[in-house]
């Protein structure tokens, strides 16, 4: 129950200035794809168009296909709610909802569109998706208290939680471990590694030893200079990117001789 | 002799903060003292009212039953203003922060707010001469067709000149109020947990539900307190509006009274004994919006572990 994506010709604007240019890319059932890139060159913008939260911002707008398993998620009749509840999304700052316990955090996903659960299957379903995420022993006492007040790494799985509880076809993560400290983000490259076994995921992040632990695969975006629009300048495996890119902007970027 | 680095010579730095705290602390203590003297006084002048010989006070039978009837009348016409003026707020200000296109939204909360700023006695003549004409029909239809609950009995008022009237009239007088502040917090909600809610498929309506109305609850309550203190203690509309009377359980017959009403339409000939009544009133709505207000405090404190604010 995984899926994989490919974009053709995805142009992405923000109002009239084009943020991204040009992508083609194919990203597979099952891996763990990274998109890597200076700042201001994209990345967000373009992992946003791959579950329709791009157009959530006014006057944003994308031209191109984004196929899910050959279903373009643009085209006339897709509802963006039912691309979004396919097509799971963990953002670079921790988002549960303050309101809620963590119990009702994690099942937040699942009762939307009017879905019911009985209690005991939603039971299973809460320890189930926090076991997924590595939280449940630390939170397993404390299901009914608020889900902010966990720390910053344990909000982030339980994010990580919430969003595998739906069981998407494919997870997107922008920076997911940047407000984190390094032993929270160990424990999220762990979970990445292990999500990729029942999931397609793609993470945007700055830091090159992440993208080389976790990846598979590994997408280069770079951009020509301010006001101008980001491109996708090489697509390879992970190992390839790191040690053998084709492209020299690659190669500065990865070996830190940028700019 | 040793001293500390850290200490500095003089401590000037400091003035600024000195100045605004002390000027702070005054300031409250200032609104305490004047709170405090408005209730005293308030309190000091009723006296008479509460000691007089109950055949004396308006009625004949004594404080107690003079005021039941109006306070009943004034939560009444309260109750009716909220009951209608929070879900029609509560939507607009939802349209105007989350459906509406930007290019329309900004213009009606402009007008919304507009409304706000209309003297109450305008609104008053217009409940008068405009809105109890137009309803009256309308209460006939009521009377006829569910004449059968007490609140809707008859002989129903030919001039519109009802408690309904009135609570309409209030209705529209505190909607700008409910609305503005709502509005006002839904657009705070935090993008962040707006996106949380739309990443996971919720559909608008859901999200508005997941992560708008939960952030904004406590903010909700309190619009909705403060038009309910508005509508408590409003005068001119119902003094106008109203066309008074004994406490009925109809709200289309003419009849009943507020407290604030009864205050305004009597204080001028007012003295001596029923000067101290009208002030004994006002202690009660002084009273009244106080608990109101509490209870509003209570209800947003007991969900604070819940809040969005940590
Ligand atoms: N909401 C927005 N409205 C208008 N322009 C935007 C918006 N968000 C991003 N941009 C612009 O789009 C371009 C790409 O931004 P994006 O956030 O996708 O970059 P990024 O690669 O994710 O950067 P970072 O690594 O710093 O997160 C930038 O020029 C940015 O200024
Ligand atoms: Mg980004």
């Amino acid at each position: 129950m995984s899926k994989r994506i490919d974009v053709s010709d995805l142009n992405v604007y923000y109002s009239k200035f084009r943020a991204v240019e040009d992508v083609n890319i194919k990203i597979d059932a099952k891996s763990v794809t990274a998109f890597i890139g200076p700042s201001g060159c994209g990345k967000s913008t373009f992992l946003r168009t791959l579950n329709r939260m791009h157009e959530v911002i006014p006057g944003a707008t994308v031209e191109g296909k984004v196929l899910l398993d050959g279903d373009n998620l643009y085209d006339a009749g897709v509802d963006p709610v039912t691309v979004r509840s396919q097509i799971g999304m963990v953002f670079q700052r921790p988002n549960p909802f303050p309101t809620m316990s963590i119990r009702d955090n994690v099942l937040a996903g699942v009762k939307l569109n009017a879905r019911r659960i009985g209690k005991s299957d939603a039971d299973d379903l809460v320890e189930s998706s926090l076991r997924g995420a590595n939280l449940w022993n630390e939170v397993k006492d404390r299901l009914d208290k608020p889900g902010s007040g966990l720390s910053g790494g344990q909000q982030q799985r339980l994010c990580i939680a919430r969003t595998i509880a739906v069981k998407p076809q494919v997870i997107l993560m922008d920076e997911p471990c940047s407000a984190l400290d390094p032993i929270s983000t160990l424990a999220i490259e762990d979970l990445i590694n292990e999500m990729k076994n029942d999931y397609t995921v793609v993470i945007v992040t700055h830091n090159m030893q992440q993208a080389a632990r976790v990846s598979d695969k590994t997408a280069f975006f770079n951009i020509a200079g301010t006001g101008k629009p980001g491109k996708l300048i090489e697509f390879d495996e992970t190992a390839t990117i790191f040690n053998n890119p084709s492209v020299k902007a690659t190669e500065d970027y990865v070996s830190g001789r940028f700019g | 002799m040793t001293t500390n680095a850290l200490t500095k010579p003089g401590g000037s730095g400091r003035t600024g903060d000195k100045v605004f705290s002390t000027a702070s602390m005054a300031a409250g203590i200032l609104i305490l003292v004047t709170l405090f003297a408005v209730a005293l006084f308030l309190f000091l002048q009723a006296i008479p009212a509460f000691t007089a010989d109950p055949a004396e006070v308006s009625g004949g039978k004594g404080f107690l039953s003079y005021i039941w009837p109006i306070v009943i009348g004034t939560v009444i016409a309260a109750a009716i203003a909220i009951v209608l003026a929070t879900p029609v707020g509560l939507g607009v200000a939802l349209f105007i922060s989350h459906y509406a296109p930007r290019r329309l939204a900004a213009p009606l909360g402009y007008v919304i707010d507009l409304l706000a700023a209309i003297p109450s006695v305008i609104y008053g003549i217009w409940g008068y001469l405009v809105l109890a004409p137009v309803l009256v029909p309308g209460y006939e239809w009521l009377n006829a067709n569910l004449g059968f609950i007490p609140l809707f009995g008859g002989p129903v008022s030919q001039t519109g000149k009802t408690m309904l009237t009135a609570g309409i009239v209030l209705a529209v007088m505190v909607l700008p109020i409910i609305t503005s502040l709502s509005r006002e917090i839904f657009l705070q909600t935090p993008g962040l947990h707006e996106e949380a809610a739309l990443a996971l498929g919720a559909t608008r309506w859901e999200m508005i539900r997941m992560s708008v109305l939960p952030f904004a609850r406590a903010g909700i309550i309190s619009a909705v307190m403060l038009g309910l203190g508005r509508a408590l203690g409003e005068t001119m509309a119902v003094a106008l509006v109203l066309s008074t009377g004994n406490l009925i359980p109809s709200l289309i017959k003419s009849g009943n009274q507020t407290i604030a009403a009864e205050i305004a339409l009597n204080f001028p000939e007012a003295f001596g004994l029923r000067m101290s009544e009208l002030i004994a009133a006002g202690l009660v709505l002084f009273i009244i919006t106080l608990a109101v207000n509490m209870v509003a405090r209570w209800i947003i404190s007991r969900h604070q572990e819940f809040s969005g604010a940590n």
